[in-house]
């Protein structure tokens, strides 16, 4: 039994806490926020060199064979410098969908192009109608020939204004929600009949709807079996809930950091706000919030890292506990903060932000607590 | 021990009603929401005022309704069912009281009509940027100079000084004794030269917040309310009125009518949201509350209508509304999933989905200032503990 990281897992760690610390102050991130792109390619390249792209893929394809905890840990260290380049959306979600279904060949051209910097990638997978339900989708993909047409529309597609390459998830047979029937297709974002509405989050993403009119489609560009995409989808949705709440723990680590040094400076009534025992049971409230959600992490990584499938009750757990935890964190954090916990300029506000995009990505606390029930609570 | 509506007070809803049904045009609800916001509110108060009811809560004497609590009651719910906002409390609510209780006749007589015809706007100079919750520890200073005062020092969080007319500030005028005395009640023009109003952008994306800084500023001594150095009581009133209208019960209400509402249309895998068992707990968490607070929002209006300021039992309302308008921000913003975080884009809201949802993320955003102006939540539970429980 230990919960100590690697010697690696330090490193990397270490590394991506000192370009945050040295490269991605406020003001800088702000100014990416703000550019035409919503992010900067030096960092993206800088984030290349420095192997943070390799880290989830296998050796063979010129990644680093890391496992969840490795990719637990850079998820962490960005969250605290809520760094905005798509690392989620490209290297979990759209390398993650090519690593788990992707043939030889597919991995073999996908993979290293990810690794290099040279592709920014996405995950068309949530619809209008669809909120969680990943199996409630209408477009489709019919058979033309060798390969396919697909048709229909995808909304808030993390990276959709910046990525060369999407994933999209489609209906090759069946009914609007059958679990079985839907496959996934790789598809360039420039390809004829792919148009984008481009829109920004408050978190400082850059996402887009995305509509699909009679794209053509090579046989190629399926990406695992036909028909069989939902599970595929369900086991990247776990290690991406995994991924996501890791950057969760991160955030809150750095608003409690910040509004315990608040309350230990800002002085009211000729004292520190800290001093009064309301408050100090406020943030020993807040601390306990970020220990239990830093251990429940902790056991959905040991079980995800021995096997997958063994994580999927906790993962459910996860997401209720960081949303409830991650709330009562950046409320607290807002409360404590006074007016200037209302500002736009003080980053308060926007930690917050990414902590409640993270509590609705792949399903809120509602959703999730009726999962674990249905889960853990089966007859 | 009775709420039942008389038939008179069941003709006065109808009246209510059919005023709002024909005065509250969709054309004045798209300016309200557009950037014409200010000109909008004032055509709708100015149309209150013709109607002869902008100013529920004041004396006859001066232009107000002579409403019976039920009355007040009534307009309020209808108000908000109509999901008509509230008019801007700067003026019409919280300098107006203290004019009325603590002006001169001169200061009666010019400003209580004007606000009434909302010809001014008013802004609230209260907190500092080192004066928050410890309000009384404020630092602007007001020295004499014969018949005016010199201001120099700045307020913060000043919500809509951007439109403002004249601001109503607390000021130092001694520094000698206890730091409650020697705080002066000042109106100020706000076209006084030396006054400079700096935007803040808040969490919401948008500027309704200012810092307002004063150099030099020439205020006449006449502009005082209430006594020199006596401002600290004049402002312990106003802030109790602040608080009560912070309660908001009827726009709770409305929150949870449009909560479900929507939550009816939005599904999840062929599900309405509205049937998930998890969603109706939640809700009905936030009903059952807010059943309760009605009542005790009931029991304080019957008890000033006997007359007199609200006492420390509009804390009470402030803490518990504000906690329930937090509630249904929340809840409202969930529905909205991944919407939640789209920011106003120039784009067509139908062709993005989810056209509640910019509106959501922009009430929870803000409302998070709920608890903390006005005194913040914290500063509540201390006056209650103080002054209702006794503890010291």
């Amino acid at each position: 039994m230990n919960f100590d990281f690697s010697e690696e897992q330090q490193m990397v760690r270490d590394s991506i806490a000192r370009f945050v610390q040295d490269d991605y102050d406020w003001d800088t991130r702000k100014a990416i926020v703000a550019s035409d792109q919503g992010m900067s390619r030096d960092n993206w390249q800088l984030f290349a060199e420095l192997g943070w792209l390799s880290i989830p893929f296998a050796e063979e394809h010129g990644g680093f064979g890391g496992n969840i905890v490795d990719l637990s840990v850079v998820m962490e260290e960005l969250g605290k410098g809520l760094v905005v380049e798509p690392y989620f959306p490209t290297v979990v979600l759209f390398g993650g969908l090519i690593k788990r279904a992707g043939s030889e060949a597919q991995q073999a051209e996908w993979l290293p192009r990810i690794i290099g910097g040279e592709l920014l990638g996405a995950f068309a997978y949530v619809e209008r109608q669809s909120r969680f339900a990943l199996n409630d989708c209408q477009t489709n993909a019919t058979k033309s020939g060798d390969g396919y047409v697909l048709n229909g529309e995808k909304v808030v597609v993390f990276n959709g204004e910046q990525a060369d390459h999407l994933v999209a998830l489609a209906r090759t047979s069946g009914d609007q929600s059958d679990s079985d029937g839907l496959s996934l297709f790789v598809v360039d974002a420039a390809a004829a009949g792919v148009d984008k509405m481009s829109y920004a989050m408050m978190d400082g993403q850059r996402v887009a709807n995305i509509t699909f009119k009679d794209v053509s489609l090579s046989a190629d560009a399926l990406l695992g079996e036909e028909g069989a995409a939902l599970s595929v989808v369900d086991a990247l949705t776990d290690e991406a809930i995994i991924a996501l709440s890791a950057e969760a723990v991160g955030i809150m680590g750095v608003l409690n950091a910040k509004t315990l040094e608040y309350t230990k400076t800002r002085e009211q009534f000729g004292v520190a706000i800290g001093s009064y025992q309301a408050l100090q049971h406020r943030m020993v409230d807040t601390m306990m919030a970020y220990e239990q959600s830093k251990s429940l992490l902790f056991k959905a990584l040991c079980e995800y890292k021995q096997d997958p499938a063994m994580a999927a009750e906790t993962v459910h757990a996860l997401k209720v506990l960081i949303d409830r935890n991650g709330k009562h964190v950046f409320g607290e954090a807002i409360q404590m903060h006074g007016g200037m916990g209302m500002t736009d300029e003080l980053d308060i506000g926007h930690y917050a932000k990414r902590l409640m995009m993270i509590n609705t990505t792949f399903g809120d606390a509602t959703y999730h607590r009726n999962r674990y029930i249905e889960t853990a609570y089966a007859a | 021990m009775d709420t039942a509506y008389s038939t008179e007070d069941l003709a006065f809803r109808d009246e209510v009603r059919g005023f709002f049904d024909e005065a509250y045009t969709p054309e004045l609800q798209a300016r309200l929401r557009s950037p014409d916001y200010k000109n909008a509110i004032e055509d709708w108060q100015r149309k209150l005022y013709d109607k002869g009811w902008v100013a529920p809560n004041w004396p006859a004497e001066f232009g107000g309704t002579d409403w019976t609590a039920t009355q007040k009651y009534i307009y309020e719910s209808e108000r908000s069912l109509a999901g008509i906002p509230n008019v801007v409390p700067f003026g019409l609510v919280m300098v107006a009281n203290v004019i009325m209780a603590y002006g001169t006749d001169e200061q009666k007589e010019y400003f209580l009509p004007r606000i009434l015809k909302s010809e001014d706007w008013w802004c609230q100079g209260y907190s500092e940027p080192g004066s928050g919750s410890d309000l009384a520890s404020l630092k602007t200073k007001a020295e004499r100079d014969g018949d005016d005062f010199i201001i120099n020092g700045a307020k913060i969080w000043t919500t809509y000084a951007q439109y403002a007319d004249w601001i109503f500030c607390l000021v130092r005028t001694d520094n000698s004794g206890k730091k409650q005395e020697g705080i002066t009640f000042i109106l100020i023009d706000m076209k006084s030269e030396g006054i400079k109003v700096n935007p803040i952008i808040s969490i919401d994306n948008h500027h309704s917040l200012n810092e307002v800084e004063f150099n030099n500023v020439r205020v006449p001594a006449k502009n005082v309310v209430g006594e020199i150095g006596k401002g600290w009581t004049v402002a312990k009133a106003l802030l109790a009125h602040e608080r009560t209208g912070i309660a908001g019960v009827a726009d709770v209400k409305r929150a949870v009518r449009v909560i479900k509402e929507v939550a009816a249309k939005e599904e999840n895998g062929g599900q309405r949201l509205m049937d998930d068992p998890g969603f109706q707990q939640r809700l009905a968490d936030i009903e059952v509350e807010l059943m309760a607070l009605e009542f005790t929002e009931l029991r304080t209006l019957a008890t000033q209508a006997a007359g007199g300021f609200p006492g420390p039992e509009s804390s009470l309302l402030k803490i518990k509304g504000t906690e329930l308008q937090q509630a249904t921000q929340e809840l409202l913003m969930e529905i909205a999933a991944y919407y939640q975080g789209v920011l106003p884009v120039d784009l067509d809201p139908e062709a993005l989905g989810h056209e509640f949802a910019t509106e959501a993320r922009r009430n929870y955003m803000y409302g998070r200032a709920a608890t903390i102006y006005g005194g913040s939540n914290e500063v509540q539970k201390n006056i209650i503990a103080k002054y209702v429980l006794g503890l010291e």
